[in-house]
């Protein structure tokens, strides 16, 4: 009798948790309706990036930044005006800081005096990611290396780990300091958060090429080739499967996403 | 019946009670406004079905958890396209599609967010958000 209540007692208390739990579980669960799959993003493997190097600079006009302006006033980066605090996401670095493991010191030397255009590799095997204890760093399925700046709390474990120094902190508030007219349609960043290249991923979700793309085809240079990496018949695995390639840092394992043409397309 | 220090204990109710209370006795008579959000922008004045994206109740208890959703959808899933109430498309966007119909931060936002007593940084959509241009 008294090992029966205390059973009841238990079977009871049990159900009356499993009730209670129920009721939670009502409280967290979503009951807005599910979204729908966006029909104008353009469906891809991997994105990646060729940029044909020779093309920018004998094409390009002298001192051509109009990729570099365009993308960085309409994602609103601010201009710090200070090399420690600067945030980037495309620019220029020379070749013994872009490729220096490449560096034997015999290299033309007008190379080694030409600005390389350098942004996120969006690495396969991204350190960034890895290291983001939030994971506000993250990949995507089609190989952008994101972050979720609601989600970032500013540790710069990514800056470190990153060995192309592809990510900018916020030491400033970046409103403050952005030169050109706001863009309405792109929100800005705040003071404490890690800002990176997406990629244009806001634009590749409508159907649009990425900024850097579109600037330097209206520039007539088209130096600048972006795709699926993972689609043999598009137009940057030709150019790739066609052409001499390299990309940042290979030795890393980092897998990038972006890729170097330096003899040019018509030359190799 | 006798309390010990009964001098002590009851004064210190008292003063407690008194303290306690003291929102509600303090505010007696004054009525604060409830917040009228204004529904008056030039894109909710085209509109010839006033219609959010959810029921205007929903919206109004369940607007932070969904802009939440579509956070996560957009950001992380990389999903833009909500369907609405009436199967009406949108775009999950804050800036480029809440702030369209709603572009009086001033009059909409900032109404009930004052109201319930929310510091103008919190919730901490402008920090990075860019509130509409308002011209008034």
């Amino acid at each position: 009798m008294e090992a029966n209540r205390r059973k009841f007692l238990r079977i009871g208390g049990t159900c009356a948790l499993g009730l209670g739990t129920s009721k939670v579980w009502g409280v967290f669960a979503e009951d807005f309706e599910k979204p729908a799959e966006n029909s104008k993003a353009l469906g891809v493997g991997r994105w990646g990036m060729a940029i044909d190097m020779k093309k920018c600079w004998e094409k390009g006009k002298s001192g051509c930044r109009e990729c570099i302006l365009a993308c960085h006033t309409s994602h609103n980066v601010p201009d710090i005006g200070n090399r420690k605090e600067e945030i980037k996401w495309i620019w220029t670095e020379k070749y013994e800081n872009a490729f220096p493991g490449r560096l034997s010191g015999l290299e033309p030397p007008d190379l080694r005096e030409k600005p390389f255009l350098v942004l996120c590799n969006h690495c396969e095997n991204a350190p960034c990611a890895r290291v983001c204890p939030t994971r506000a760093t993250f990949k995507r399925p089609d190989g952008i290396t994101m972050i979720d700046y609601h989600r970032c709390i500013g540790c710069r474990y990514c800056m470190a780990a990153c060995p192309y120094g592809a990510r900018s902190f916020n030491f400033k508030e970046p409103r403050e300091h952005i030169k050109s007219e706001l863009n309405h349609a792109f929100p800005t960043r705040e003071s404490g958060v890690v800002e990176n290249c997406n990629f244009c991923e806001e634009r590749l979700s409508a159907g649009k090429a990425p900024l850097c793309v579109e600037a330097c085809k209206e520039q007539n240079c088209e130096a600048i080739i972006f795709g699926d990496l993972e689609d043999p018949e598009s137009e940057i695995r030709k150019l790739l499967a066609a052409h001499f390639s390299i990309t940042r840092k290979p030795e890393l394992g980092t897998k990038p996403g972006v890729y170097y043409i330096i003899q040019g397309r018509g030359h190799a | 019946m006798k309390i010990y220090d009964g001098r002590y204990v009851i004064s210190g109710l008292i003063v407690f009670i008194a303290l306690a209370t003291f929102p509600v006795w303090f505010n007696r008579g004054k009525v604060s406004p409830s917040p009228e959000p204004k529904l008056d922008t030039p894109a909710i004045l085209e509109m010839v079905q006033k219609k959010c994206v959810l029921a205007k109740d929903e919206m109004r208890i369940g607007h932070m958890r969904l802009l939440d959703q579509w956070r996560t959808e957009v950001v992380r899933n990389g999903r833009r396209i909500y369907t609405g109430m009436d199967g009406k498309i949108h775009e999950m966007s804050f800036q480029n599609e809440c702030l369209k119909c709603h572009s009086n931060k001033t009059t909409f936002c900032d109404t009930c967010h004052r109201y319930v007593g929310l510091s103008s940084s919190t919730p901490y959509c402008w920090t990075c958000h860019i509130a509409p241009r308002e011209n008034d």
